[in-house]
C-alpha cells in the first residue's frame, strides 16, 4: 500500500503533460484519413454504400453529414462507455449505440426538418451497416479518450464523405449533365450530338470511378505505394 | 468488478436495453405531433399541388381549407360512404389490401376560380417499394390537370425521378378516358415516338431510362386506381361526355 501511495504522484506527473486539444497528434487523427488513410479508396471500406448513393451529389452530400454526425456521437459514446463496456458483448453495445444514434437523429430531423429527412430515409439502414462506423468504435473509440474519439470519428466520416462526393460529381456530371440537381452542360452540346452516358448512373461505374480515384491517388501519394 | 462475469455482462446488457428503449421511446412519444402535422401538411401541399397551387408547407392548411370544397370516400359503385372521414380515416396502403368492395376511394373536389377539379390519390407498385401520388381532373373529368408521384424507395436517378417536375409536367393535358368513354388511363411508354409529349389524346406519356419498372408501377397504379372512380366520374353522363365530345 505505502509503495503504491509513493508512486502515485510520479505517474500523475507524467500524465499531466497533457496535449493540446489540436496537437500535431489529434490534428492527424482528423486530417488522415482525408488521404493516406482514407476509408474508401485505403481500406476499402463502406464500398457498399458508395456505390449506392453516389449517381447525385445530393444525396451524397446529406449522407455525408449524417455519418459525420453519426460517428462523432458514437465515437463519443462508447468512448465514455470502454471502461464499462464487458468484453463478449461489445459488438452488439456498438450496434445498439449506432443504431439509436441514427434512429434519434432520424426522429428529429422527421420533427423538425421534414424535408431532409425525406432524402435521408432510405440511407438509414446504411448508415447502421456502414462497416466504418463499427470500424472506428472498434479499432478506436474502444481504446482512446473521448475527444480523441470524436476526431477520429469525425476524420474518418469526413473522408467517407469526401470520397462520396467526388464520386457523386464524377457520376452525376456525366452520366445525367447536372450538378447537384442543374443542368452543368450546355443544351448547345446536346445539338451538336453529345448524349449523357447512362453507363455512368449504374453501380459498375462507382467502382470503376472510385478504382480510377484509387490509380490516382497511389501515382500522387508515395506513401501508400506497397513495396516488393 | 470483473468484467468479464456472467451476472455483469447480463447486468449491463438489461441496463443499456431499459435506457436505450426509454430514450427512443421518450424521443418518438414527444416528437410524434410534431412529425404526423408534417405528414398531413404534406399531403395537402401535395393535393394543392396537383391543381397548380404551389405553397410552403405552413401555408398549405389555410390553403387546403379554402379550395377544397368537399371531401368524399366513395364506394366502388360510385356511391358516397358518410361514415368514413376520407382525408384522415383512409389509408390507402392498408385500404388497397381488401377487397374492392370493401375499400373506400377518396376524391377531392377543388374550386379555383369558377373551375372545378377533381382530385384522386394514387397508390401502387415500383420496383423496390410503394409508389403514390395524386392527378386532378379538370371539369370535364378526363383532362388530367397535374400530377404529383413520390415514392419509398426508387433508385435515385433513375425511378427517383418520377418526384421530378419535368416527369410530372408530362402528364398534364393528357386524357384518362377515351373519346367512347372507356378508361384508357396513361401509359408510361418507351415506344410511343413522342418524347416531347406533344400529343396529348394517345393517352401515352414518355417513359424514363433506366425506369422500366418504376414507369410500369405509375402506369399501373393510374390504371388501377381509375377503375374505381370510374362509375362515380361517368356517372353524369351528360357532362361527360360533351366533354369528350369536344
Amino acid at each position: 500500500m505505502s509503495n503504491k501511495k509513493t508512486n502515485k504522484p510520479l505517474v500523475l506527473f507524467v500524465a499531466k503533460e497533457k496535449e493540446s486539444l489540436f496537437s500535431k497528434k489529434n490534428r492527424a487523427l482528423l486530417t488522415d484519413p482525408l488521404d493516406d488513410n482514407n476509408p474508401i479508396t485505403v481500406q476499402v471500406l463502406g464500398i457498399c454504400s458508395a456505390l449506392a448513393i453516389t449517381v447525385q451529389l445530393e444525396p451524397a452530400v446529406v449522407m455525408t453529414i449524417s455519418v459525420i454526425a453519426v460517428m462523432g456521437a458514437s465515437n463519443m459514446i462508447v468512448s465514455l462507455l470502454r471502461n464499462l463496456i464487458p468484453n463478449r458483448i461489445r459488438i452488439i453495445v456498438q450496434l445498439v449505440v449506432v443504431a439509436s444514434m441514427v434512429i434519434l437523429v432520424d426522429q428529429i430531423l422527421r420533427a423538425y426538418a421534414y424535408d431532409v429527412s425525406k432524402q435521408l430515409s432510405i440511407f438509414i439502414g446504411l448508415i447502421i451497416t456502414n462497416c466504418i462506423v463499427m470500424g472506428r468504435l472498434e479499432a478506436f473509440a474502444l481504446g482512446n479518450g473521448v475527444w480523441k474519439s470524436l476526431l477520429d470519428g469525425v476524420g474518418n466520416a469526413a473522408g467517407y464523405g469526401f470520397m462520396l462526393i467526388l464520386v457523386a460529381f464524377f457520376r452525376e456530371l456525366f452520366g445525367s449533365g447536372k450538378l447537384y440537381g442543374f443542368q452543368i452542360i450546355p443544351e448547345s452540346f446536346y445539338e451538336m450530338g453529345y448524349v449523357n452516358n447512362g453507363f455512368m448512373l449504374l453501380s459498375p461505374m462507382a467502382l470503376v470511378t472510385v478504382g480510377v480515384i484509387i490509380w490516382l491517388q497511389r501515382a500522387r501519394n508515395r506513401k501508400l505505394i506497397e513495396k516488393g | 468488478m470483473n468484467r468479464d462475469s456472467n451476472a455483469y455482462t447480463f447486468g449491463f446488457a438489461a441496463a443499456m436495453v431499459v435506457v436505450v428503449a426509454s430514450v427512443l421511446a421518450f424521443t418518438a412519444s414527444s416528437l410524434k405531433d410534431l412529425q404526423q402535422d408534417n405528414v398531413r401538411k404534406e399531403k395537402m401541399q401535395n393535393i394543392l399541388a396537383t391543381i397548380g397551387i404551389e405553397t410552403d408547407r405552413e401555408g398549405a392548411e389555410v390553403l387546403f381549407n379554402k379550395y377544397i370544397v368537399s371531401q368524399l370516400a366513395l364506394r366502388n359503385d360510385g356511391t358516397v360512404d358518410e361514415s368514413v372521414d376520407p382525408f384522415s380515416g383512409i389509408k390507402l396502403a392498408l385500404e388497397l389490401k381488401k377487397n374492392e368492395n370493401e375499400q373506400r376511394f377518396p376524391l377531392y373536389l377543388a374550386d379555383v376560380e369558377e373551375d372545378s377539379y377533381y382530385i384522386i390519390p394514387l397508390r401502387g407498385s415500383g420496383l423496390w417499394d410503394a409508389i403514390w401520388g395524386y392527378i386532378a381532373l379538370e371539369s370535364d373529368r378526363t383532362t388530367i390537370k397535374g400530377a404529383v408521384f413520390d415514392h419509398k424507395a426508387e433508385t435515385a436517378g433513375l425511378g427517383a425521378e418520377i418526384t421530378q417536375q419535368w416527369f410530372m409536367n408530362r402528364f398534364v393535358g393528357e386524357k384518362v378516358f377515351a373519346a367512347d368513354g372507356s378508361l384508357k388511363g396513361i401509359l408510361v411508354s418507351k415506344t410511343n415516338n413522342d418524347p416531347k409529349d406533344l400529343d396529348k389524346d394517345d393517352h401515352e406519356v414518355d417513359a424514363i431510362s433506366g425506369a422500366t419498372i418504376t414507369g410500369d408501377g405509375v402506369s399501373d397504379m393510374i390504371y388501377e386506381r381509375l377503375t374505381h372512380y370510374q362509375s362515380y366520374l361517368t356517372k353524369n353522363e351528360t357532362t361527360a361526355a360533351v366533354a369528350v365530345n369536344e
